[in-house]
């Protein structure tokens, strides 16, 4: 436990020395700003849902875009077969690592909260949804988080990283609408499980079941645990 | 103190280590010396559970490498070559960052920082980031990295490699000071510093160990001074 604490800490900070966090953090504002204001006031609504509907498309990109470095950059540098000599398991290293993208996740989200804030000045904000949204936002990008942990455990090229993480968490978010499109009514609702982008709206809408909560768990442990299984490959 | 028995590593087709067996005693100093390519990496890498071997086993006292990696990996410091670190970090928050996951207590780390920093003198470079520094001074924070916590085995893998002849007597000097309380395996290419250095020497080639004993019983065997005419007639470089 003691030493997640350490890793976390250690990635945290990293993430704030280097610049890809301010400009992942301003270009993560910028398209959500623009996205959620363009229509805002055409909208004549007091309501956040219009953020909450782009955030998965938006995440797919700037998370793995967050997450890339993480294992990759050790890899190619080398430090860290010094990290993995240290008495510290790969349990802990990775859980520590995954925390910090999930807490970078956090702080590049609390900025948006002005959004809400002036929106409950302009109108009668329904709480609900907000909170739902905010929730199922962690949710999305813990599991994200994870799935870029992964993809970066497997090259030492940040580049590739980046794009396999993008394409699995693009596929997920995309899942939904592709399968409406395509195939026949009784495996909608089969490919509609797996489509991150279904139960992250299902929170969003402010109704949180256990069923979501339970889908995004199940991707954070797959991909934690695939993370591990590529690093114990490595040896 | 440390058992090898049988060790032996594949990459793929390659065979990296093939059925090496050696002892280390506790408070020996070993140079485990071959040409580049012999397995010698691949042999520290499995000693700090870096990698797992294809068969075979280490043991450190009673401890199995492949039941109790952790309780080793708290007795063993290792110094990789070319030491690679984190590069964005400044010295002191790096070496903070070893003491914690190495378990240095709260209340004397700072002292214990404080020791390693005067020890290898790396007082005057602790708050810059460890990309603006000289290759001897990475290689110094890599040895602090080394002994943090007070290990007692140290592992340093050509720690001498890329100095100049300045940096490789401050360096030599540090690990003279700290090799009469701990156990040492190291390697080098320079093979005058093993014979200054070493109390034993195992020589690997090809993944095999081809010598294994002390400096002067392998020139009376061989019957040739020229500890460097030895190396390379039990390495095939004549």
């Amino acid at each position: 436990m003691e030493n997640i604490k350490h890793i976390f800490k250690k990635e945290y900070k990293a993430y704030f020395v280097s610049p890809i966090a301010y400009i992942v953090i301003s270009v993560f504002l910028i398209i959500v700003g623009w996205l959620f204001f363009s229509t805002f006031f055409l909208d004549r609504q007091a309501s956040l849902t219009r953020l909450f509907t782009l955030l998965p498309i938006t995440f797919a990109f700037i998370i793995p875009a967050v997450t890339m470095r993480l294992f990759s950059e050790e890899i190619n540098i080398g430090s860290y077969e010094l990290l993995h000599t240290l008495p510290v398991s790969n349990q802990e290293i990775i859980i520590g690592k995954f925390l910090a993208a999930v807490a970078f996740v956090g702080a590049m989200l609390a900025p948006t909260i002005v959004y809400a804030v002036s929106t409950a000045f302009l109108g009668d904000l329904d709480w609900g949804p907000v909170i739902g949204g905010y929730l199922g936002a962690i949710f999305l990008g813990a599991a994200f988080s994870a799935i870029g942990l992964m993809a970066s455990s497997l090259t030492r090229n940040q580049v590739v990283a980046f794009i396999i993480s993008m394409a699995i968490c693009f596929s997920l978010t995309l899942m939904m609408d592709f399968v409406l499109f395509f195939l026949p009514n009784s495996i909608v609702g089969f490919f509609q499980y797996l489509s991150a982008n279904y139960h992250f709206q299902n929170i969003a809408k402010g109704m949180v079941d256990s069923r979501d909560i339970l889908y995004f768990l199940s991707v954070i442990f797959l991909a934690l645990y695939g993370t591990g299984l590529i690093l114990q490959e490595k040896k | 103190m440390i058992n090898i028995e049988n060790l032996t590593k594949y990459y793929g087709d390659l065979c990296a280590v093939d059925h090496v067996n050696f002892k280390i005693k506790k408070g020996e100093i070993l140079g485990l010396l071959g040409p580049n390519g012999a397995g010698k990496t691949t042999i520290y890498r499995i000693l700090t559970g870096y990698l797992s071997p294809t068969s075979g086993t280490i043991k450190v006292e009673n401890d199995n490498i492949n039941e109790h990696l952790m309780k080793i990996k708290k007795r063993i410091g290792y110094l990789p070559e070319e030491a690679p670190l984190y590069h964005e970090m400044l010295v002191y928050d790096y070496l903070d960052f070893v003491a914690d996951l190495r378990g240095v207590n709260k209340i004397n780390k700072n002292a214990h920082l404080h020791k390693l920093a005067d020890l290898c003198s790396l007082n005057e470079v602790m708050h810059k980031t460890i990309n603006e520094l000289s290759k001897g001074y990475r290689q110094r924070v890599g040895i602090a990295h080394a002994l943090m916590g007070n290990p007692e085995i140290l592992v340093l893998d050509e720690p001498t490699a890329g100095l100049d002849p300045n940096q490789i007597a401050e360096t030599r000097e540090i690990i003279r000071r700290i090799g009469k309380e701990k156990t040492i395996v190291f390697s080098t290419h320079i093979l005058s510093e093993a014979e200054a250095t070493c109390d034993r020497v195992v020589i690997i080639d090809e993944g095999k160990i081809v010598a294994d004993d002390t400096i002067d019983a392998l020139r009376k065997e061989l019957n040739e001074q020229s500890f460097e005419i030895i190396f390379r007639k039990l390495t095939k470089g004549n």
